[in-house]
């Protein structure tokens, strides 16, 4: 490797590393467990897990099948397609936000025909924070499944193919164990980035504590008045990405080498 | 090409590479409450005419927001806070130059979609079940005064939403997705023709007084103090007045 490398690669570790520990010292570390267990930081705690991990389970059951279509159909518009699904990753959160509301607000077609024959109302509500999540974290796991798709090749599947297996036997006892280092490492990118979703919660599901008040939101909040609280929040949130990523990516990552 | 220039002139000065002077222009950064964005903006066009090598370089957002920003080190010259409580702030952390002074006060209004379908006619009838209520959120001046007049009157709103300033809850009012809003009377007035507003008689217990000073450390001290006499002084409290706010 050669040795001017080091010097980029060190100032990109410190842009992302100085601020992070910035945070650290500006943290009042005594008063840090009583900060994290107000009832606030805790509502917003959980339902953060709640509608992380629902979010993630909803890119799986929506993203893996959208991958695989991606990847593997000889479809006329597949590139258009493919662009429109990864659209999330690079608009602003809360355009994605206001997006939403036009679909599923009162105003929105979606949400009123939902609202005229269910009496259903979907802005304001957890659902719409797990949709805002939803949308924003499963182009995460289409990127990266479909890389895997493609890199795997569908030659396991034609000769699954060849050997007598409908084509539902072949995707659910072939494709999917060849992917599943993918999905694993798909999902944590989706479940960390549904966790930091910020614009396109408050945009869409507005910020109210126990419902749609999520730790992003509770920062933002805390920011106008209480620092130490805040900063404190602002810790929890890295703490726990750090351990997402740390723990379950390595591991999937194994099996894809 | 003045524009231009001007343009130019606040990214550098934004970027802190430069200073006014050196073009012969003076820059004086106003930090003020989002319930003032339209009034403020006409009085600095005013200000401008009055003083024709100052500008005025206006940050509008919600006065807590602003007023952790100004304690944090933000490079502001005037603070005009929605009110008083967010102002001690400031001056708690020493960055008031003199004892803030008030030149407006605001009411709380309700504001509805326009023809105010649901019929609402005073502050209870926000509690009704079947409508979706947003309100500031508490930390925020308009969060508070809201508190104040549930607690006066005695009234528990059970809100779908609380926003960070009062310009968000305006928007949910506007976008169809609010069936009522908590905001001050200046702001529906502001937003025209989009909302309707329901005026009620709690809110004479919780006034907002807005208070303006000059920071502390202001890089532009002497047109700072010029444009806080010219908020406070009568032409200001003219168009202030027009805009629906009261007199201090």
């Amino acid at each position: 490797m050669p040795w001017p490398l080091w010097i980029p690669a060190a100032l990109g570790l410190a842009l992302v590393a100085l601020p992070v520990a910035g945070l650290l010292l500006r943290a009042d570390l005594a008063r840090l467990p009583g900060l994290l267990t107000t009832p606030a930081a805790l509502h917003a705690l959980r339902l953060s897990l709640l509608t992380a991990a629902l979010s993630t389970l909803a890119c799986l059951l929506l993203g893996v099948p959208l991958a695989v279509v991606l990847a593997r159909a000889r479809l006329r518009g597949v590139r258009l397609l493919r662009a429109v699904v990864l659209l999330p990753l690079v608009l602003p959160p809360v355009v994605g936000g206001l997006a939403l509301l036009y679909l599923l607000g009162r105003n929105g077609f979606l949400g009123y025909l939902l609202a005229v024959t269910a009496g259903v109302r979907v802005p304001f509500t957890t659902a719409a924070v797990v949709l805002a999540q939803t949308f924003v974290a499963m182009p995460f796991l289409v990127v990266s499944l479909e890389g895997a798709l493609r890199g795997a090749g569908a030659d396991y599947e034609r000769v699954a193919a060849t050997l007598g297996a409908r084509p539902l036997t072949a995707f659910r006892r072939v494709t999917v164990p060849l992917l599943l280092p993918a999905i694993g490492s798909g999902a944590v990118l989706s479940f960390a980035r549904a966790l930091g979703e910020f614009g396109a919660t408050i945009t869409f599901a507005g910020s109210l504590q126990g419902v749609t008040r999520t730790l992003p939101l509770e920062v933002y909040t805390k920011a106008e008045v209480d620092t130490d609280s805040a900063v404190a929040l602002s810790l929890l949130l890295v703490v726990v990405a750090v351990l997402v990523i740390a723990i379950a990516r390595p591991r999937a990552w194994e099996g894809t080498r | 090409m003045k524009r231009v220039a001007s343009l130019l002139l606040c990214a550098c000065l934004a970027a802190g590479a430069c200073t006014a002077q050196g073009a012969g222009d003076r820059t004086v950064t106003v930090f003020a409450a989002a319930s003032l964005t339209e009034s403020f903006g006409a009085l600095a066009e005013e200000f401008e005419a009055e003083h024709p090598r100052v500008r005025v370089r206006l940050n509008l957002a919600g006065s807590s927001r602003l007023a952790q920003q100004i304690v944090a080190g933000a490079p502001a010259d005037v603070f005009a806070s929605a009110n008083e409580a967010t102002m001690r702030t400031v001056t708690e952390a020493g960055r008031a130059e003199h004892e803030p002074r008030v030149f407006a006060t605001n009411e709380l209004a309700i504001a509805v979609a326009p023809g105010n379908p649901h019929g609402i006619t005073s502050f209870a009838d926000l509690a009704r079940d079947e409508l979706t209520v947003v309100v500031c959120a508490p930390q925020v001046p308009c969060g508070a005064a809201t508190e104040r007049v549930e607690r006066a009157s005695g009234v528990t709103l059970r809100p779908a939403s609380e926003e960070q300033d009062v310009r968000a809850v305006l928007t949910k009012v506007q976008a169809g997705e609010a069936d009522a809003g908590v905001v001050y009377g200046t702001d529906v007035r502001a937003a025209g023709e989009r909302v309707s507003a329901v005026r009620f008689p709690e809110a004479s217990r919780a006034v907002n007084r807005y208070p303006i000073a000059v920071l502390t450390g202001a890089e532009q001290p002497e047109p700072a103090r010029w444009f806080t006499e010219f908020v406070l002084g009568p032409t200001a409290r003219k168009r202030l007045l027009e805009a629906g706010f009261g007199a201090p």
